[in-house]
């Protein structure tokens, strides 16, 4: 796993950067995808100091003056130094951010947390469910996935959203979807009479999606409601509990466990998650205590 | 020579496990059938007098929401089941049904198969047994699109 105490390859070695510290992002590109989702694409002001990552960590992404929020990286890896955030407007920072616009600056710390298992998944079926936003810290992992589609057999998203309106990266999966040896699977929950495609909760898709469930690694990223469920058709359809991983959200601070701000039973989110194999956080999803 | 569908029933996922005479039994109340592209299966409040097997294509279950228009609700895909209200007195039809593209699909006599549920209590426990797994999975989906998890409340 990358992270801000390694020096990834190409970066400048020097001193060990403090993961306490911001480093200032440029925008290059503001994105609305949706009514109320934007994607901004940012590049370091110095180029040396890039960072890299694994599919499924964050960034504490910070808007000077206003605050710092957890954010997944939503681009491909091979893509870094450049990285793109896809967040929705839903409280004061990220209010702010969506007013930021080409040329400006933010800081950015990280990135933090574990990864999806893409390696572990080689020879493997992968389903992938994602809700909602929730296709946003997915995203890399489907690049690496499709970077080296060899190594893997089936390769399957489910993808649940509210609306038609409501779906990320439209034009980018119908691309996929003719490009690559990828099945999509895309239903919403409510629609009129004039979209042409499911209508349902993603978890429906579940018992029926293309996948050898006795040789397949699932990952699962949406509101937690939505992964308990998806988890509960998973395990029924026969998907162990070992290779079924979600992510996992809460309050996220300093992204380096030391605030405690993001504990989760016994685990911080920030640095055990936000990636989880489903059986080591079973007994307290959804456990309204913890 | 006259072919049966009990091939066909055997192979449907809503079939598995079930005992021959059983599927010889519903066989008699089946009959293939194709519904053009928009072509409508059944009307809310129309006599609800069978229920489908899709089995290739899909169908949009509806609503007309005054000033909305015509809502889908759900669809329902190959492999899946279409319509319970042939169980049930009044034996109506609670929604539209309308076919996608082109649809393919098993349509099943509700008055026959009912009569021989009546005939054949083991038969009726497991048609009851397999309609019930249906009808809760559809009311735990109904219940996950009510909490509108991706809403701005998520």
């Amino acid at each position: 796993m990358a992270s801000v105490l390694e020096q990834p390859e190409g970066v400048t070695a020097g001193l060990v950067p403090d993961p306490m510290l911001p480093m200032p992002y440029r925008i290059q590109r503001v994105r609305q995808e949706t009514d109320d989702t934007f994607t901004l694409e940012l590049h370091p002001e110095d180029s040396a100091r890039g960072l890299s990552f694994e599919p499924g960590q964050f960034n504490m992404l910070y808007v000077f003056g206003v605050g710092e929020v957890p954010i997944s990286i939503s681009s491909d890896p091979d893509d870094a130094p450049l990285i793109q955030h896809t967040t929705r407007v839903v409280g004061v920072v990220t209010k702010a951010m969506r007013r930021l616009k080409h040329g400006d600056t933010m800081g950015i710390r990280g990135p933090f947390g574990s990864h999806w298992p893409v390696q572990e998944a080689a020879g493997r079926d992968v389903v992938i469910v994602a809700g909602g936003i929730g296709l946003a810290p997915l995203r890399p992992a489907l690049y690496r996935l499709m970077a080296e589609r060899e190594k893997y057999r089936k390769i399957v998203l489910l993808y649940g959203t509210r609306t038609p309106e409501d779906m990320l990266y439209r034009h980018e999966l119908e691309q996929w979807r003719g490009k690559f040896d990828l099945e999509i699977q895309v239903t919403v929950d409510r629609a009129a009479s004039s979209w042409r495609g499911n209508v349902g909760v993603v978890t429906t898709m579940i018992p029926r999606a293309p996948f050898d469930p006795s040789n397949t690694v699932a990952m699962v990223c949406g509101p937690e409601v939505m992964m308990r469920f998806t988890v509960m058709e998973l395990l029924k359809r026969g998907v162990v509990a070992e290779r079924t991983y979600l992510s996992i959200e809460r309050n996220m601070k300093c992204g380096i466990g030391f605030c405690g701000h993001c504990q989760y039973g016994p685990t911080f989110i920030c640095k055990d998650g936000p990636v989880f194999a489903f059986h080591r956080v079973a007994a307290i999803l959804g456990k309204s205590e913890i | 020579m006259i072919h049966t569908l009990e091939p066909i029933l055997r192979e449907h996922p809503f079939f598995h496990g079930m005992e021959d005479r059983h599927i010889q039994l519903i066989a008699g109340c089946s009959m293939n059938v194709r519904f053009e592209a928009g072509q409508v299966l059944f009307h809310e409040g129309d006599p609800a007098d069978h229920f489908y097997l899709v089995r290739e294509g899909l169908v949009s279950v509806q609503v007309m929401i005054p000033h909305d228009g015509l809502t889908t609700v759900q669809t329902v895909g190959a492999g899946e089941v279409l319509g319970w209200s042939w169980l049930f007195p009044p034996y109506r039809w609670h929604f539209d049904a309308r076919a996608q593209p082109p649809t393919h699909a098993l349509a099943f006599d509700g008055k026959c198969l009912r009569a021989k549920c009546e005939e054949d209590h083991d038969l009726g426990y497991e048609i009851y047994k397999r309609f019930m797994q249906i009808v809760t999975g559809r009311l735990e989906a109904t219940r996950l699109q009510l909490l509108d998890m991706y809403g701005k409340r998520a």
